[in-house]
């Protein structure tokens, strides 16, 4: 008996041994001084960062005579904001909404006043809503009211885990709104036809634009405009772009995680970081991969790529994001009544 | 403590040890992170649990996940014992290849399979085409969801039933077909009731597996509420991706109980079975 | 009437072979098929360019180092488990074994969060290992880090080699065990001599169950583990490939998959010729 009470001890011992060996191992990965800082951002962005990086890298050493490394990482807006509620040390966002960046700020990471940090409301690009349909446009898709025809196949990813698919339902709305002067019960029966016409509702844009472009669901993709310019750039031949008569302006806000980064030591170069997004050179960036550059001269340099002509709202005429939140997508809002009926 | 439960009868030495091990590792590396989790679901005060998990949607996709694992499970038992019988009793080329594709479901991450499954099976897809034209829609509906589940739960039914299959003494099945029983009785009569233990734990672990799985049933489902192809996990991730700890974890927890339950419920006969024939 | 019999069985055999042959092309052959065609979609070059990625070789590196601590460390676990639930009665014994497998049907969106509730930023033992980290002066971080990525590795593999185990140990039952202790045999020698050579298959197999899933699992690292090039495992590499959009990407997130059905073919490669080297030698014997 005494004999396998020594084993366990040896055993508890040995388990306790291998879990510490295995958290002593990362106590290694950030020491050789350099200065890191990591940027959480939404799915689309990827491409943009991964060029903007590079710039910023050799603008900062440039500047300060510093090395600097950022680090990316991508994911749904949502769930990228959630990951950094928990602990996941980015130090600065760059994510699809304004009200992802509030969450952050809820949960004391974030200081309060963050949008008015940087320029036009932190939000250093904007995009829009558009539509994605298959070369010739066969089913003569050129507004809103299209997508509630019989027949026409809708593929939209779900507002109810997306951030971007709010912005799709909110840009409906407002149509919705002007063409029924706002009168609620129509407008909803509007959006209930929009909705039913639905044929598949992926958690997140990204798998959205995968299920209309390579699988090949669907007539027409409500998508972010900048995953629809690089849609028609990668396949120029089998899709194209129609810009609806009206549409919300797409704000995705930046801040610096304040938390994370006064613990690294890294505010100064976060806020460099963001700043630097506003600079021209950044802004043509910006405008190359299909963002609308918050600076008015550059984004007219870039006016053959996007239709300047549509009429966009803005969060604001919904009462920001949180009131948005509340009355369109919380658990028995509005989406869930036109969806369900 | 544990002391107290070593009865004077127990002959075969190591309980202790044994013991102490598989304690010590399921409450540190299981019981203990899934209760951190679990206390975020009593913020809810009893009645908002109650509203919440039984709104239509939730209510809704209980019901999926468990049909389609459910059914999922059937088919892979059913196809499961086929193959596990083809692969131990018979000789024939490419056995060991066939042997040894068993596995890759689990190797494939799991959103790999799904975009595959969702790409093979749309109706622009090599298999999903002709389907089509038959009129059989696939992807995206509850059909594409089940077979995402029997693909990722083949190789537990596979593997359940294949060592014991091994082990049986082929003796009993002669002896019953000397005795005039046919091939398809001797199957029933004799083997069925030898496996029955192995088939309802690769059946609990097909079942179980499919309620949980995540990755490879979001491609292929799509997802929608109205035609009730949301699964479970599907719905604890629209509740966190609003930060809604509490109801996150509430659905999670009701999971949590019914998995357990069936877990329970297939040991316990295992375990039964096993008394049984160990006396024989 | 002999012949009549032996004719059915033949016949029997070769529709039950084409039952499985037709299952097996129609549900994994062909997807594997799909993955590898596409993997090879844009040539040769491009396939080896895309395994060569900076990404793709961290991404290795981090996915075998937890694949091996998961299978070590279950390995070790799954054979007391199924010693203490097969040869021994106590109370509450169908309690534990439902709570082991209890890995199986966790959504592992629920795995990974169920972690970050415990190290993360909200979770109760993030004071207790900041204090410590000042204490020691390091910067020891369980989630969004290795060891976040090891254990949930571990998580969602926990029950696979007690599992393959256990059916086996059952119907050998405890006669030969309780005998050999009578005579005096301590427990290890008992279970190196008896109960071994009875599960030496079903740990074998038990251990590539473990280490294919290991290899594959998503959901769970994926909550865990944010930083691509420094936590990656293989799947979150190939998810940020296929993200990434482009029909380029697309085509290398194939072409890193197919390195993980390489990975796997070859471990159970490696059973199937130890296998067939140990059918000769005890036929020989």
């Amino acid at each position: 008996m005494k004999k396998t009470k020594n084993l366990r001890l040896t055993f508890l011992l040995f388990g306790t041994a291998l879990i510490l060996s295995g958290c002593a191992k990362t106590t290694t990965t950030a020491t050789d001084g350099k200065l890191t800082i990591t940027n959480a951002s939404y799915d689309p962005t990827r491409e943009f960062y991964m060029a903007y990086n590079e710039k910023f890298e050799a603008y900062y050493k440039n500047k300060t005579g510093k090395e600097i490394e950022v680090i990316q990482s991508h994911g749904g807006s949502g769930s990228q904001a959630r990951s950094v509620i928990e602990g996941a040390g980015a130090d600065v966002v760059t994510l699809a909404l304004a009200h992802d960046i509030t969450l952050i700020e809820k949960a004391g990471l974030i200081e309060p006043d963050w949008i008015k940090e940087f320029k036009d409301n932190s939000a250093p690009y904007t995009s829009t809503i558009v539509f994605l349909v298959r070369k010739g446009n066969e089913k003569g898709i050129k507004d809103w009211d299209d997508l509630i025809r019989e027949g026409v196949s809708v593929i939209t990813p779900d507002p109810k885990s997306s951030g971007g698919a709010c912005w799709n339902f909110l840009g409906a709305w407002y149509y919705a709104g002007k063409q029924f002067n706002g009168d609620e019960t129509q407008m909803k029966n509007f959006m209930s036809k929009l909705y039913s016409n639905v044929t598949v509702m992926d958690p997140g844009a990204r798998g959205a634009t995968t299920t209309f472009v390579e699988n090949g669901q669907g007539d027409v993709l409500i998508a972010w405009e900048n995953e629809a310019i690089m849609a028609t750039e990668e396949y120029p031949d089998k899709f194209e772009i129609v810009s609806p008569s009206m549409s919300i302006l797409a704000q995705p806000s930046v801040a610096i995680v304040d938390e994370n980064a006064d613990k690294n030591n890294t505010q100064e170069a976060a806020k460099e970081y963001l700043d630097y997004l506003y600079t021209d050179e950044a802004q043509k960036i910006i405008g190359e991969y299909g963002y609308r550059p918050s600076n008015q001269s550059v984004l007219k340099e870039f006016s053959s790529k996007f239709d300047l002509n549509m009429k966009l709202c803005t969060i604001d005429d919904f009462g920001g994001w949180d009131a948005a939140y509340e009355k369109f997508f919380a658990d028995g809002g509005i989406f869930d009544e036109i969806y369900e009926n | 403590m544990v002391k107290k439960y070593i009865k004077k009868d127990r002959v075969i030495p190591g309980f202790g040890l044994t013991m102490g091990i598989t304690l010590f590792m399921l409450s540190f590396l299981i019981l203990l992170p899934l209760l951190s989790v679990m206390v975020f679901s009593l913020k809810l005060t009893p009645h908002e649990f109650i509203t919440l998990i039984t709104k239509e949607n939730v209510i809704n996709s209980f019901q999926t996940s468990i049909l389609c694992s459910f059914v999922a499970a059937v088919v892979n038992c059913f196809f499961g014992v086929i193959l596990a019988w083809v692969l131990v009793r018979y000789d024939f080329p490419g056995k060991r290849i066939m042997d040894g594709l068993i596995e890759l479901p689990f190797a494939l991450p799991t959103a790999v399979a799904g975009i595959t499954l969702s790409k093979l099976y749309s109706d622009t897809g090599i298999l999903g085409k002709p389907l089509a034209q038959l009129g059989f829609k696939i992807s995206y509906t509850k059909a594409g969801l089940l077979i995402a589940l029997v693909f990722i739960g083949l190789p537990f039914v596979v593997r359940a039933i294949q060592p014991v299959l091994e082990k049986l003494d082929p003796q009993y099945e002669e002896a019953a077909y000397i005795l005039g029983a046919g091939k398809v009785k001797t199957f029933l009569k004799v083997i069925l009731p030898e496996l029955r233990p192995a088939l309802w734990t690769g059946f609990g672990l097909a079942f179980a597996r499919g309620m949980g799985e995540y990755g490879s049933v979001i491609y292929i489902s799509g997802n929608s509420a109205r035609e009730k192809t949301q699964v479970i996990s599907y719905v604890i991730m629209q509740k966190l991706n609003y930060v809604d700890y509490a109801g996150a974890t509430a659905i999670a927890l009701i999971m949590l109980i019914i998995s357990f339950l069936i877990l329970l419920v297939i040991n316990m006969i295992q375990i039964c079975q096993s008394r049984r024939t160990n006396f024989i | 009437m002999k012949k009549d019999k032996r004719r059915e069985s033949q016949g029997v055999k070769w529709l039950l072979i084409g039952i499985s042959v037709l299952f097996m092309a129609v549900m994994l052959v062909l997807p594997l098929v799909s993955v590898i065609v596409n993997s090879f979609s844009l040539g040769i070059p491009f396939y080896v360019r895309s395994l060569q990625a900076e990404f793709t070789r961290s991404a290795l590196k981090v996915t075998l180092l937890a694949a091996v601590i998961a299978v070590t460390v279950n390995t070790f676990f799954g054979i007391g488990a199924a010693w203490v639930i097969t040869k021994f009665s106590f109370k509450g014994k169908q309690i534990l074994a439902a709570l082991i497998d209890i890995p199986f049907s966790i959504s592992p969106v629920i795995a990974g969060l169920a972690f970050l509730m415990t190290f993360g930023r909200l979770g109760w033992a993030n004071s207790p290992i900041t204090q410590l980290n000042q204490w020691l002066g390091t910067d020891i971080k369980i989630v969004f880090a290795l060891p976040g990525v090891i254990l949930a590795t571990i998580f969602v593999t926990f029950p696979f080699v007690s599992r393959e185990i256990i059916p086996v140990l059952h119907a050998q039952g405890t006669d030969e065990e309780e005998a050999a202790a009578l005579m005096g045999a301590s427990g290890f020698y008992i279970f190196r001599k008896i109960t071994f050579p009875h599960i030496k298959w079903a740990l074998v197999y038990g251990v590539i169950l473990c280490t294919a899933r290991a290899l594959g699992e998503f959901g769970a690292v994926n909550a865990l583990s944010k930083a691509r090039g420094k936590t990656f495992t293989l799947p979150l590499e190939i998810d940020a490939l296929y993200l990434s959009g482009s029909s380029d990407s697309i085509t290398a997130a194939f072409a890193v998959s197919s390195l993980l059905v390489i990975m796997a073919i070859t471990v159970i490669a490696v059973r199937n010729i130890l296998e067939y080297q140990s059918g000769k030698k005890e036929k020989s014997v």
